[in-house]
Formats: C-alpha cells, structure tokens, sequence
C-alpha cells in the first residue's frame, strides 16, 4: 500500500517580527531582529484586536497567539468559512514547551496571597498543557484526534510529524499542527538562567565565535496539514509537501546535546530516508541554530556526518532564532513555516548577527545577508532541525512548490 | 466588607459580569445567564467576588438554580441581611 501524501495548504504565525506569516519571512530576509532587551516578545501583538474579552480572559497567552495564528492559517488554506472535510476527520496536535506558565505563576500567587478559596476556577483550563489544543479544537470545530505534544524545544516539529503521520495512516484526512509557547516570565527566565542556556549578552548570534547562550522568544507558528489527494480535489493552493520525519533521542544528559551529534545526525539521516531522499538533493537546511556553545557546535557535527565534510559544506545552513531568538515548543513550527515561505520564495535567508565565525564550525551559514535559492531540482527540498531538553531530536523533510 | 443594599449588590453583580464578557448594557435583570453565555465557571468566579465583597457563600447547589441575573442579586441580597 502507497503512503498517502501530506501536502500544507495554510500557514499563520505570530512572532517577534509581527502577527502574520508573510511579515516574519519578509524581516528575516531583510536582516532584522525582533530581539530587544535580550528577549524576543511579540510586542506588536495586541490581543485585544483579534479575540473578544471572553476569549482573552478564559485562554492563557500562549493559546492566544495559536488562536490567532490559526485563524490565519485557516483563512489562507481556504477553511475560514468552513471544513472542508467532516469534523470528526480533522485533527489538532499543538507542541508547546511548559503550557500556560504566566496563568499558573498568576494563580500561585493567588494561592499565596489570598487562600485556596481565591484560587480561580479558570486555573486548570489555563495552564493545562493541553490548553492550546483545545481551544484550537473549540474555535474551529475540529473533532478528530486534538491533543499536546511536549518535547520541550523539539516539540513543534514533533507535532508536525505526528499530525502528518495521522494523516499517512488515516487516523485524520486533515491536522491544524504547530506550536505555541508565552514563557517571558520571572520564573521561566530565572530557571533558563539557572541552567546556563539564556545568553548573558542577550544577542542571538548562532554560529558566531562570540555566541553566549540562546535569547528566549515567544509565539506561535500554525499550519494546515491535508492528504494530498483530498486537498488536491478540493483545489487547495499547496505551499509544500512534509516529505519526510524522523525523530531520535540522545539518552545522554537532561539539557546537553550529546557533544559529536550522533544521535541527531541518525534523525537527519531517517528522515531523508522517510522521503526517499539523498544528502546531494538537499537545498537548505533550517538549523536548530540556538547561539548556544554546545548546540551550534554538536549539530554543525551531525550535519557533517549524514552529509560528509565535503558535501556538507555546500548546503547553506540558516538559523531563524538569530531573529527572533528562540520560541521554545513554538520553536520548530515557526521554523517550518519559514523554511517553507522561503522556499516558496526562493530565497536563503540569512544567520543574522553572524560577524564572527566560529574557526571550528566551517558551514554556509548564510551569513549576515539573504542570497537566492537556487533548487537543484523541480521542486526545492529542505531539512528543518529541532533538538530539545531531554535529549530529543527531530528532523522534517520539507519540499517546496515548483 | 461592603453592605449589601439591593442597589450596591445590582451594581457590582452587573459590573462583575459585564467583566466576564457580555457588553454592560445586556446585563440586565431579566438577562438569563444563557444569554450572556455566563456558564459553571463563571458563576464560580461571581460567587468568589460575592463571597470577598459581602461575605455571602454561596454553594454549587445555589448557584444551580439561578437562570437570570436578577436571581442572582435576590439571592445574595437575601443571604446578606
């Protein structure tokens, strides 16, 4: 039996560069960063513009900017006026690193301050991991399969590649997929500085000699996910193909990579196996790209190792985070919807920030400037990294539109 | 603690809910908790800001019965005095 084809009809995102998907490719590209005062917050995101008072105040910030990024999503795949697939055949998997943290810190201070008895009754459906799911599931009426995944920073690609196997087995015919994550708060920066992983500078330069640690960022990355067949007899516009997913783990160490990539290196290598695919017919790979010391280093390793040092070095290897730092489980969706826009686009966009290279790490980073991306075939193919506390590695194979 | 005049507990119940949601002008007395979309987690929330303000606790059982607004004001208005 063929595996079905997952195509993606609709992207949504809302980020430090702006609410919209076309405005975060678009600042990439351009060189600029989102970053300010050592941290990426979507501060050109006002909540009050796009959900009712109800809205805002029964859902945690996390799960507003999936809301609002889903509306995006659904509107650019065709769905806004409704489904077009029975309710019960489309699914939701949204990745998010912690859930709703600001809402439970909100509500341990009630707790603290005023007594059990003041403790909100809104407490659980706010933080609860699963939160985002279901308020994607409520807004949009999606009665297939809707639940979380958490693998910390690899979580959005691990929804990706869930919702498209959903799609491949024929749990779903269609998956809104992605990530979300609100965690600028005293108690998530104090704990990522207590780990060692925030950078001190406050400057997301992944790959750069200087790098220091990651700046933490916030928002959410939506995509629509059909079978292929399904969207193509419905005439959905395709932004891609999600061609192939892998996902490993290091059983090393709670935070550190494992330092020579090994295990990441196995995931890339799965997952161009999961496609069909060779290293040689690979256009761009999307790095995880922290600016961390041991995560640029260790995956610059891994990328050697499936592609070998020669090869390797002719892939341009970009990192989004050097624009907007790094969003955590909303991480990998945001990154795939770049990845795909710029494919669509054909263009490389670059690691801004890079000014001094690491003698060690001897990629094309695409420093500093965006470059044209010219496919080596048809359609461009691209890898997209996501590696996460815990030890988790996850790759998608993602093909552009010819 | 606030007294519980029928005026000052109108008051604050309406503002309460027009908080949750519903644009002010439609909480009205006769506005049923249906029609403000108002539901089980909400009246929790209205029983906290009744129970911190005049000292009125209210059970799920009470708040079961309520079907407008105007139920909800008699109901705390009586357990006050």
């Amino acid at each position: 039996m063929t595996r079905r084809r997952v195509v993606i009809t609709g992207v949504g995102a809302v980020t430090p560069l702006g609410v919209g998907a076309d405005v975060l490719l678009r600042r990439w590209v351009a060189g600029e960063s989102g970053i300010a005062d050592g941290e990426g917050a979507c501060r050109d995101f006002a909540v009050a513009e796009h959900l009712s008072k109800k809205e805002i105040r029964r859902s945690d910030r996390f799960a507003h900017f999936a809301m609002v990024a889903s509306d995006e999503a659904l509107a650019s795949a065709g769905w806004d006026e409704e489904l077009p697939y029975p309710s019960e055949r489309v699914g939701c998997v949204l990745a998010t690193g912690i859930g709703g943290l600001g809402s439970l810190e909100g509500q341990h201070d009630v707790l603290r301050d005023s007594g059990p008895k003041a403790v909100s009754p809104l407490s659980v459906p706010l933080f609860m991991v699963n939160a985002g799911a279901a308020a994607l599931s409520m807004r949009h009426g999606l009665r297939g399969p809707a639940f979380s995944v958490g693998s910390a920073c690899a979580a959005g690609s691990h929804a990706i590649g869930t919702a498209a196997r959903m799609i491949q087995t024929g749990d779903a015919d269609a998956v809104v997929t992605g990530g979300a994550e609100a965690t600028l708060t005293p108690l998530a920066r104090a704990s990522f500085v207590a780990a060692g992983a925030l950078s001190p500078s406050g400057i997301s330069r992944p790959f750069d000699a200087r790098r220091d640690g990651f700046v933490m960022g916030e928002g959410a990355g939506i995509l629509v996910l059909e079978d292929a067949e399904r969207a193509e007899a419905r005439g959905a516009t395709v932004l891609g193909e999600v061609r192939g997913y892998a996902s490993t783990s290091d059983a090393f160490h709670l935070t550190a990579t494992e330092p020579e990539g090994t295990y990441a290196a196995a995931a890339l290598e799965a997952a161009l196996t999961d496609a069909a695919l060779e290293p040689g017919q690979v256009d761009y790979i999307n790095a995880h790209g922290t600016s961390t010391e041991l995560n640029d280093s260790s995956e610059t390793k891994a990328v050697k190792r499936v592609f070998g040092d020669e090869l390797a070095r002719t892939v341009p290897i970009s990192s989004t985070k050097s624009s907007i730092g790094h969003l955590l489980g909303a991480a990998g969706a945001v990154e795939a919807i770049a990845t795909l826009l710029a494919m669509k686009e054909r263009v490389l966009p670059p690691t801004v920030g890079l000014e001094q290279p690491d003698p060690e790490l001897d990629l094309d980073y695409v420093p500093l400037s965006a470059r044209p991306l010219q496919p080596r075939g048809e359609r461009p193919v691209a890898l997209s990294n996501s590696f996460g506390f815990g030890g988790h590695n996850v790759v998608l194979c993602l093909e552009g539109v010819a | 603690m606030a007294t519980a005049t029928p005026e000052a507990v109108e008051a604050r119940i309406v503002e309460a809910l027009a908080s949750f949601g519903p644009d002010i002008e439609q909480v009205t007395r006769e506005a049923t908790f249906e029609e403000l979309d108002i539901d089980s987690l909400d009246l929790v929330e209205l029983a906290q800001i009744v129970e911190d303000d005049y000292g009125v606790e209210l059970k799920g059982d009470d708040m079961k019965n309520l079907k407008t607004v105007g139920d909800a004001i008699e109901l705390v208005v009586a357990r006050a005095s």
